[in-house]
């Protein structure tokens, strides 16, 4: 896999950071009963976010799934705001009405982290198709986990991006487990990029642990879909270090097959391994920007912690416009 | 089918789902026609423990652990139902049952009526308002109790999870069997295998004198709080528990209206279009005679529920509110 630039990869890296960070440190703020609801921590997954976003425009949108700190994150949300929400505060990026499981702001490209399984990528689907009638130059991406992979509305979404042409593509996050259940139980001739294949899309199975190529793939998603020529189906194979929801352990998995994916696979560790090899950074460097992320969430931590509740009188706000309410 | 006696021995003290598991575990031994099939169910016993260890007793074809794909576990009910199964359709939060709506309202609930057949079928699902944000906490209980063809039950309390599963999966027709998030883990008593709760009799969960609310699943908890800090007070209320909401218990409800002439009815669902609209406006047209003012309904805001803990707190019935219905209806 080709390299990025010295950069690129260094702002790749360090984006990665900030995700493993800002859950690691959110995951023990939810155990302590700080975060509204629990979480789905994202930790392992960090290379999809990172290499997806970085090879789309700020003003391409996404949208999203129930697990989206990582991808929300990477499209360059604060770790600020993406905190606040957690703490369901009124400066959080929903204002406070999502908590970590609905975070998301239309008007910045985030078409929202999604409840329901498989919405996110009919939305992102639909998107496309504004995009395309519009005749903008952005392409839409839809998030989607192994777990939504099973759900009809994925598949009817898909069919629909091939046969307009969208300028979609669908990535699977696949850290090969919903909830408790191993994607190969559940999932039908397995392979995933020859189920998309069957709908007439581009279909690829790529290393979800390896940003570069996470990026590559993207990127190549993303020319195709400007020029006109379609969707792209990318199946990025991942692994989830934490449980489900936070604080969940379950006897699904083994712990050596946790550690195994950590300790030879870790997106992060394998990406710094890279960018040494590479001679962008040494050692030194490394931990400092280790260190300075470390203050980041800190600090995000800090500013979520002193924001302000909503104000419970705003209930009934931004329901509907009210255009209709009124005599126009 | 023995219907409710009071008199059946009341064992333990399981929890609301440990009394699902016990009711089903019964009627899985008597019928072999009955399975379940829904997401993480073998291994983690559902989200909320309601099917733990039936697997490891049953055997894994018994219990199905399926894809997630709504439409199709309850097409799979549906259809196994009219072949003659009685499944178990395990939707985890009722929420998720808009993926399956079709399948629910136009098919489920109409294949006794269009095609000589029947579908005894149960589609168990966690409801109500609890944390969990906008797309987690809808109440659909009005809507799935307007559609004809459908009963939809709703117990609060261990005794009638068990009572009501046990009669569902003695019955020939559809199902909705809703247990409320924030009802999880209480405990109670259940009785043996001889006791069922019939669909369309509520329950009276606490005796008064002076007026009645009407209500059921987690409100009743609420309205327990409020008519005891009421009754410090000196106002006496009756708790009517509905336990089902189509068939509803019409007679108890016009009972309370005559008996009292002071009713305020209940639930967590937005006001406007929910079951409470058609309680009142049913109790209304058959009492009015009856009433000493206009029944007061509390309900839920219309608005999607937060994941703000206050916020989705203000968007239900409160001690507070509740209270404030009752002393409405005291004032006429
Ligand atoms: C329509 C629907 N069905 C079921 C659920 C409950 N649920 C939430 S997350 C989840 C597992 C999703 O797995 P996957 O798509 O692989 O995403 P991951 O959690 O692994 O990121 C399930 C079953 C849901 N949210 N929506
Ligand atoms: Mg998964």
């Amino acid at each position: 896999m080709s390299v990025p630039d010295k950069k690129t990869s260094l702002a790749l890296l360090r984006s990665m950071m900030v995700i493993r960070d800002f859950e690691e440190t959110a995951d023990k703020l939810s155990l302590r009963g700080k975060v509204s609801g629990g979480m789905h921590n994202s930790s392992g997954q960090e290379a999809v976010a990172v290499g997806v976003l970085s090879a789309l425009a700020e003003f391409d949108v996404i949208a999203t799934t129930h697990r989206s700190h990582h991808h929300t994150l990477a499209k360059g949300f604060t770790p600020r705001e993406i905190m606040a929400e957690l703490f369901t505060r009124s400066t959080g990026i929903s204002g406070g009405r999502g908590a970590s499981m609905h975070l998301g702001d239309v008007t910045r490209g985030h078409f929202g982290g999604n409840g329901i399984v498989g919405a996110g990528v009919g939305i992102a689907m639909g998107a496309a198709l504004g995009i395309q009638q519009k005749g903008d130059k952005k392409v839409s991406v839809g998030f989607i986990g192994d777990g939504g992979m099973n759900t009809g509305r994925t598949w009817e979404a898909i069919n629909m991006a091939v046969i307009y042409k969208l300028p979609l593509i669908v990535i699977v996050d696949n850290n090969q487990y919903a909830v408790e259940t191993f994607v190969g139980r559940v999932t039908g001739g397995g392979d995933l990029a020859k189920r998309a294949e069957g709908f007439g899309m581009r279909a690829f199975n790529i290393d979800g642990m390896d940003v570069a190529e996470v990026r590559k793939y993207t990127s190549e998603a993303r020319e195709r879909a400007l020029a006109g020529e379609g969707p792209t189906f990318i199946n990025a194979v991942t692994y989830r270090y934490y449980g489900h929801n936070v604080g969940e352990k379950g006897q699904y998995r083994t712990q050596e097959e946790i550690e195994r994916w950590k300790s030879t696979k870790d997106p992060i560790d394998h990406f710094i391994a890279v960018v040494l090899e590479q001679g962008y950074a040494n050692q030194a460097e490394v931990d400092e920007m280790r260190a300075s992320v470390r203050a980041e969430i800190e600090d995000a931590v800090a500013f979520a912690d002193s924001s302000p509740e909503p104000d419970i009188s705003t209930i009934y706000d931004d329901i509907d416009s009210g255009m209709l309410g009124v005599q126009l | 089918m023995t219907t409710a006696t009071t008199t059946a021995t009341k064992v333990q003290h399981p929890s609301y789902s440990e009394a699902f598991q016990s009711g089903v575990r019964e009627e899985m031994t008597r019928n072999p026609g009955i399975f379940i099939i829904g997401t993480d169910l073998q291994e983690r016993g559902g989200h909320f423990a309601q099917v733990k260890g039936i697997a490891q007793e049953f055997g894994v074809e018994r219990v199905k652990d399926s894809p997630i794909s709504e439409a199709a576990m309850v097409a799979a009910g549906v259809g196994a139902a009219m072949y003659g199964c009685h499944p178990i359709v395990d939707l985890n939060f009722i929420d998720f049952a808009f993926g399956a709506m079709d399948e629910i309202l136009n098919q489920a609930a109409k294949i006794r009526f269009m095609f000589n057949g029947k579908v005894p079928l149960v589609i168990r699902a966690t409801s109500g308002v609890a944390l969990g944000g906008a797309h987690h906490c809808n109440s659909l209980e009005a809507l799935f109790a307007s559609t004809p063809g459908l009963s939809v039950a709703v117990p609060s309390t261990p005794m009638d999870v068990k009572g009501l599963i046990k009669t569902a999966l003695r019955s020939d027709d559809p199902v909705i069997f809703l247990m409320h998030k924030k009802l999880s883990g209480i405990r109670g008593e259940i009785a043996d295998e001889n006791y069922f709760v019939p669909f369309g009799k509520a329950k009276s969960v606490r005796t008064g004198s002076d007026a009645a609310i009407i209500s059921y699943g987690y409100s009743i908890v609420t309205a327990q709080k409020a008519a005891q800090a009421l009754e410090a007070e000196g106002i006496s209320v009756e708790i009517i528990d509905l336990r089902t909401l189509f068939p509803l218990d019409e007679e108890a409800i016009n009972n309370a209206v005559k008996k009292y002439g002071r009713v305020v009815v209940l639930d967590e669902a937005p006001v406007f279009g929910s079951i409470t609209a058609e309680i009142a406006a049913t109790a209304t047209e058959k009492n009015f005679g009856s009433l000493k003012g206009p029944i007061v309904r509390v309900g839920g805001v219309r608005a999607p529920i937060s994941a703000n803990p206050a916020m989705a707190d203000a968007a239900i019935p409160t001690v507070a509110s509740i209270m404030k219905a009752v002393k409405t209806v005291m004032s006429y």
